[in-house]
This record gives structure tokens, C-alpha cells and sequence, in this order.
């Protein structure tokens, strides 16, 4: 059995927009959405902006009752708030809290990168080192498992298919809408929630602070610090949030009359094995061009049919080779290589949910018709100079983008990609 | 502490935890914190901690085990105040 997978329902929680209409609004006037973090200034940070999403909790408690909201910690309720905005947008209504009835046909692939560090790092740890364990409380485990993301979403909407968190690092966003397309393609579900959490907080971001990957050149204009193909990128600018996308069959969708954004037209994931080049912490190339290949191969859409990219593009030395490898992938060269631009340059880099928050802004770029700029590189770095015109420095009005790809690629080597076709009813 | 002021308190410790709010309006002593209020029987772990936090107290474990009804929260909280 494979059927065809629709999207019919966004839902995103990005530094810069807490709903898809403001977001695409963000995107459209490249507003970048990263602070001056305060946190990170008094924990010695040698970066001190970060994207968060501000307003959340005004929003959640609109939303979820006191007793949830106890039990959320940041990564529970942006995933809360995007999924709840993405079944609502599909046309799916909020089932009745405390009712029986359980939707047997829809699941969640909904990941993270690191998990519930704001939690373990305010109360785990300090209460387990202080010889209080007692005074933890009852939400702390919820909080902290790595699918209490998928499993909060199950619990406020009543899912009954299969519901997981996946984990890849920085693909891990991605990598779930790989997964929820499986699933529908292969009849296992008629509706998944794809996407990914990550929550803010000092916690996740110290690691990389400390490996020198975030960017320690722009403290005192947090807007330009994420600086993705620039010549002065510097690392990149740590996030949180979360993006969530409704995949759906497409008999399920069309039986429902629900709106329909775009197709999923094939989707892959790989890894590296961390070889030729390839490490713990570094892609290898020939991975990276596989797994693009591997996508494409799955739909029906040839290489020279993409029309613009949604890179993975974090602002470190990485980016020049990524382009090197949208290039060979897609058999193109720096004059024929399609627009390409990077979302991070608005939000930064929000770890396991910026597969998801991107996929969602590819996915409105391509129903709506435009490109969002890549800010902050004007000075285009040197390696890549060479496809400084496919890069957008504003907003491309492209009616005719018929075909855009998103791809992510994570530590451990492991990358996903996939494949969107614009929708045609 | 008098009766009726340990009652408002405890009422209010248990509230953010209630998903009846129509059991809540209506709570007497022998209001049922799972069956009626439909407290998560595993919050009631962080309502001890409330209690203890907020009527300076400690309370074994084995107390709360009898714990059931409103009633009984302000029996424990005033038992172990006195």
C-alpha cells in the first residue's frame, strides 16, 4: 500500500511569531527575531543572544487548563500551542477534555534534540545534589523523557495512533516528517502530527558555548548575530520552539473537504556513517548528497525541477560545503543552483525543532508563492560566492514555485530531506 | 489556625490541580479529591508539598496514604500544625 501524503494543518512557535500568519508575515519582511539573553551574559556565556519565542505563556494559558500548564515545562508548550494550531487549521476540532472519545487514525511523530533540560537543570539536578529528591514533585518525569513532547500532544488531542518522539540531533524536525510520511504512505495512519520541541534554556545551549559553535561576534546587535553564507559568520545563534505539520492521506483529507497546503512528494533520512569526512560533529559529503538523491528518487520529481532550497545553513563553516553538496545533488552549478536561503537567519538555530519550524516556512512559501530573504549576508562568504545569485537578500514574489526542498543534517552524521510539491486542487 | 481559614487554603492548593471546577464551587468536607474533584491521583504528591510549604509542616508518608477527602486534608494539616 502507498498512498499519496498531504499537508493540511500548520502550527509554528518561532522566536520571531507564535501563530503560521505572523510567522509568514516575519518571514516575508526577513524580522528577525533573536535577543540580547540575559541568562546567558550571567552564566558567562561568550554568546549572549539566543531566538526565543516570546508571549508563550500568555498563550498557553489561553489555551490548556491550570492543571496542564503545571505539568509543561517551555518545549512542552510550544509544542503544545503549534500542534494544537496545526490540528485546528486542518479542521479538526479539540476534542472534549475528560470525554472517551479517542481518534484511533491519527498519531504524532513530535522529537527532540536534547529534551526537557530547563526542568533538569532547575529541579533534577539541584534538588537530587541538595538530598531533596522528595521535593521534585510529580511532573518532573513527564518533563523530562524525551517523548513527554509527543506524549503531551497525544494527551490534549486524543491521539490513538502510533505516537513517538524521535531523536537525530539537529535533524530531528525534519527526520519526523520523514517518519509521519512512512507511516501514512504505508497505510499505517490516516493523519500524523509531524515535528519538533526544543525548549530555551541555558542548559542545552552551555555544550555548545563551550564547543565554540555559537556565535560570540554580535553580543551587542543580536539581530545581525546569525549570519548564515556570510564571509563574518561566526557560529550559529541557539533557539527554541517548536513547528508542527498535520501530514494526512490523501483520500482522508479529500473524504474530510479539508484545505490542502502541499504535497509531500518523497522524503529520506540517512546517516553518514562518519566516514569520508564525516564525524560525531561533521556531515559527510557523500551522505549529505545521498540523502537528497534518496528523496528526489522517492517522488516523482527530477533534480532540475527544484525550484528553491530551504538549507539547513547554521551560520558555521559548514554552509559552504552544504551548498557544494545542494549543487551535486541537484546536479546544478553555481548558475543553475536554485534560489536558496536559510531560515535560521531569523530565528536561529533551534536544534531539534528547526527541521519542523522550517519545514513549516517552506511549506507557506511554497502554497503562498514567495521566498523569504536570508538575512544578514550581504558579504557573502568566499566559497560561496560563486552562487552569490541564488541567494534572496529580500522577499521573492515566485508564483511559479512549484517545487521546494528542505533538508537537515544533524550530529552523528544523520540527515533528512524532503521533498514539497505545490498543491494543486 | 482556625478551621475555616485551613479550608480556604487547602481548597486553594488543590485548585490549579482540579479538572471539575463545578465539584470545586461546590466543595464540602467529604468532597472526593479524585472521584469528584478529578485530581491526576499523581499530583498528589506536589499538593502534599504545597501543604507542607505552606502550613510549615512535614507529612509522613504513610499520612497521606489515608488522604481522600477535603475533609481529611484539613484534619492532616491541622493534626500536624498542632
Amino acid at each position: 500500500m502507498s498512498r499519496r501524503v498531504v499537508i493540511t494543518g500548520l502550527g509554528v512557535v518561532a522566536a520571531n511569531a507564535n501563530n503560521t500568519r505572523d510567522f509568514e508575515l516575519a518571514l516575508r519582511k526577513g524580522q528577525s527575531g533573536l535577543r540580547a539573553n540575559a541568562a546567558m551574559a550571567e552564566a558567562g556565556f561568550a554568546c549572549r543572544v539566543a531566538g526565543v519565542p516570546q508571549g508563550v505563556d500568555a498563550i498557553a494559558e489561553s489555551i490548556f487548563e491550570p492543571d496542564e500548564l503545571l505539568a509543561m515545562n517551555s518545549g512542552h508548550r510550544y509544542v503544545g500551542i503549534a500542534a494544537y494550531d496545526a490540528w485546528l487549521d486542518a479542521g479538526l476540532e479539540r476534542p472534549e477534555r475528560g470525554g472517551e472519545r479517542v481518534d484511533w487514525e491519527s498519531g504524532a511523530v513530535l522529537g527532540t534534540g536534547i529534551g526537557g533540560m530547563d526542568t533538569m537543570g532547575s529541579r533534577v539536578v539541584p534538588m537530587v545534589d541538595a538530598g531533596k529528591v522528595r521535593r521534585i514533585g510529580s511532573t518532573a518525569v513527564e518533563q523530562v523523557m524525551a517523548s513527554g513532547v509527543s506524549a503531551r500532544v497525544a494527551g490534549l488531542l486524543g491521539l490513538g495512533g502510533q505516537v513517538s518522539t524521535n531523536s537525530s540531533a539537529c535533524s530531528t524536525g525534519t527526520e519526523a516528517v520523514v517518519e509521519g510520511y512512512r507511516r501514512i504512505r504505508q497505510g499505517l495512519a490516516s493523519r500524523v502530527l509531524c515535528g519538533g520541541a526544543e525548549a530555551a534554556t541555558p542548559y542545552i545551549w552551555a555544550g555548545f558555548d563551550a564547543m565554540r559553535v555559537l556565535c560570540r561576534s554580535f553580543n551587542e546587535e543580536p539581530e545581525k548575530a546569525s549570519r548564515p553564507m556570510s564571509a563574518s559568520a561566526g557560529g550559529f545563534v541557539p533557539g527554541a520552539g517548536a513547528g508542527v505539520l498535520l501530514l494526512e492521506s490523501l483520500e482522508s483529507a479529500r473524504a474530510r473537504r479539508a484545505p490542502i497546503y502541499a504535497e509531500v512528494a518523497g522524503a529520506a533520512a540517512n546517516c553518514g556513517g562518519q566516514r569520508g569526512g564525516g564525524s560525531m560533529t561533521a556531515p559527510n559529503p557523500s551522505g549529505v548528497v545521498r540523502c537528497i538523491r534518496a528523496a528526489l528518487a522517492e517522488s516523482p520529481i527530477r533534480a532540475d525541477q527544484v525550484d528553491a532550497i530551504n538549507g539547513h545553513l547554521t551560520a558555521t563553516g559548514a554552509d559552504s560545503r552544504e551548498i557544494a553538496a545542494w549543487a551535486t545533488a541537484l546536479e546544478r552549478t553555481p548558475d543553475t543552483l536554485p534560489v536558496i536561503t536559510s531560515t535560521k537567519s531569523m530565528v536561529g538555530h533551534a536544534l531539534g525543532a528547526s527541521g519542523a519550524i522550517e519545514s513549516v516556512a517552506t511549506v507557506l512559501m511554497l502554497q503562498r508563492g514567495f521566498v523569504h530573504p536570508s538575512i544578514n549576508c550581504e558579504d557573502v562568504h568566499p566559497e560561496i560566492e560563486p552562487y552569490a545569485r541564488a541567494i534572496p537578500h529580500g522577499v521573492l514574489d515566485m508564483p511559479d514555485l512549484r517545487v521546494a526542498i528542505k533538508a537537515s543534517f544533524g550530529f552523528g552524521d544523520v540527515n533528512a530531506c524532503v521533498v514539497f510539491a505545490k498543491w494543486d486542487s | 489556625m482556625e478551621r475555616a481559614q485551613a479550608f480556604d487554603k487547602v481548597i486553594e492548593i488543590l485548585s490549579p490541580h482540579v479538572r471539575n471546577r463545578d465539584a470545586l464551587a461546590d466543595a464540602r468536607d467529604d468532597t472526593h479529591i479524585l472521584d469528584d474533584l478529578k485530581v491526576n491521583s499523581a499530583r498528589l504528591v506536589d499538593v502534599v508539598l504545597a501543604f507542607e510549604d505552606e502550613f510549615d509542616i512535614e507529612i509522613p508518608d504513610e499520612d497521606v496514604d489515608s488522604v481522600n477527602t477535603i475533609g481529611d486534608c484539613v484534619r492532616l494539616v491541622l493534626a500536624r500544625r498542632n
